[in-house]
């Protein structure tokens, strides 16, 4: 067994979740409840319609040092498991689907930090810096130049000068750019190197400059001020992660991306059908003793949200079983399990809004009521084309061609 | 069993470089192997070779280098000597 060098949050066998783990991870949803009820939902409208960063959901998110709660206890964090991480993201997204990505993005890049950051002094200290000092770390994977969206394929290259490197990365979508702290940034290994062999370097504010290229003006998702820039940094080479950026892709940033992602669609789909709840109850009242015509649909409606609930928490169970396996997390049957959570959650996520719109009828549709929907709709528009799912679907009818699926329930 | 490896991964393995110019230590994914060049290698290896990949040994680690190809391959047609 090829054994991830991953440190370990508690010290606790991998797997297994104690009553305290528990306990604490409760303890941090909790916060983040708390946070998305108050803060994020009051300023969710005002950041849809500004397409602004959500300042004050992450200044309160920092003030309750909820950016460093995946990291592990040992680097000041507070070493939450991947399921309660989820949990937060959805608490946040029920409040506000920006707020919720943005985390979401950012434990992403975390994740990468804790499972490959073993054998790398700098990059170990870093996370004590992302848990002490509450950093946000954005991502720079995307690019122009023909690579787009593709984000296993670099054109620029790492341009190494002794201990020191410069990276210069055209056209990159970087989803709150401007507001991140640190940046973790692909690029070929060196500029002659295949566009595939690629290597991740973090970069924290103050050794990058972004010229900002294009803004974000969208349907949905508008507080994540993914902006494109031109990245122009210098560091020192030591801040190159050691492992080349093909296995952080798969052992980390695959699971977590579309699990966390999942999460944040969840949170949508979860409000969408609490404002349905709200509005098929407002009717009962008006009219006692019967039932609205909504209440069928709303029934039917629970179901489909009960069925996404499940696939996300199939893919967590799956995941946590997986992690400290590298040969599992990168086996085609992995790959190919997340990839159908991102497909199925994004696709169910647009389902369910759209099915709730149908319960709240025009009071759904309107910007100005409480049963409105709209900004759900939208928000939930991203979900098939944030990592299109026809290329996601490409790369897994690829892999069809050596790969059968698993047919036991329980496994 | 090298030699056929080779003459599957010049065919198959789409690498921008040529496989002659490749040492059987040297790592197939820095000199451009992508992971679909992998699965096509994959599929080509399972016809030659008439084996199956179960899917734990279908990982990034197996198909390194010439070598590690090799004694993936051996490690499936003499499972008892693995």
């Amino acid at each position: 067994m090829n054994v991830v060098a991953r440190i370990s949050p508690t010290g606790v066998e991998p797997g297994s979740i104690s009553d305290d783990r528990k306990a604490a991870d409760q303890a941090l949803v909790d916060k983040a409840r708390i946070i998305s009820r108050t803060i994020g939902a009051a300023h969710a409208a005002d950041v849809d319609e500004k397409a602004r960063f959500p300042q004050e959901a992450f200044d309160a998110l920092k003030e309750k040092r909820l950016l460093g709660a995946m990291i592990p206890a040992a680097y000041g964090g507070d070493g939450a498991s991947l399921a309660a991480i989820a949990d937060i993201c959805s608490a946040l997204a029920q409040g506000c689907a920006s707020t919720g990505m943005i985390y979401a993005m950012h434990q992403i890049k975390t994740s990468s930090l804790i499972t490959h950051s073993a054998d790398s002094t700098w990059h170990l200290d870093f996370m004590r810096r992302i848990a002490a000092e509450q950093l946000l770390i954005a991502s720079a994977t995307t690019e122009g130049g023909g690579v787009g969206g593709d984000l296993r394929t670099s054109v620029c290259g790492v341009d190494q000068q002794g201990d020191i490197f410069d990276l210069t990365k055209e056209g990159a979508l970087i989803s709150y750019g401007a507001q991140a702290d640190a940046i973790l940034i692909t690029a070929r290994r060196h500029p002659d190197a295949p566009p595939s062999d690629q290597v991740m370097a973090a970069l924290t504010k103050d050794q990058y400059r972004l010229e900002r290229t294009g803004a974000w003006n969208t349907m949905g998702m508008r507080g994540t001020c993914s902006d494109s820039f031109t990245f122009i940094g210098q560091a020192p080479a030591e801040q190159i992660m050691t492992r080349p950026f093909a296995e952080i892709a798969s052992q980390s940033m695959l699971a977590h991306a579309h699990l966390l992602w999942a999460s944040v669609w969840y949170g949508i789909a979860s409000d969408a059908v609490a404002r349905a709840e709200a509005f098929v109850r407002a009717e009962a009242r008006k009219r006692p003793g019967t039932a609205p015509p909504g209440a069928l649909r709303l029934a039917e409606l629970l179901a489909l949200l009960q069925n996404m609930k499940s696939l996300i928490l199939a893919g967590i169970a799956r995941y946590e079983g997986a992690k400290t396996d590298a040969d599992e997390l990168s086996s085609i049957g992995f790959v190919v399990a997340m990839n159908s959570v991102k497909i199925a959650a994004s696709q169910a996520v647009g389902e369910i809004v759209t099915k709730a719109f149908v319960i709240c009828g025009i009071q759904g549709y309107r910007n100005d009521s409480p049963h409105s929907l709209a900004r759900h709709m939208r928000d939930a528009m991203s979900a098939p084309v944030m990592i299109n799912n026809d290329r996601i679907l490409g790369n897994t009818s690829n892999l069809l061609g050596v790969y059968k699926h698993d047919p036991s329930l329980l496994r | 069993m090298k030699a056929k490896i080779r003459d599957i991964l010049a065919k198959h393995g789409r690498l921008p470089v040529s496989i002659d110019t490749l040492g059987d230590q040297d790592d197939l994914h820095a000199a451009g192997l992508t992971s679909f060049g992998s699965v096509e290698i994959m599929m080509a290896l399972e016809e030659a070779f008439n084996v199956e990949f179960p899917d734990r040994m279908m990982n990034r680690r197996n198909f390194a280098s010439v070598a590690a190809i090799e004694s993936a391959l051996q490690s499936l047609m003499h499972p008892q000597a693995a």
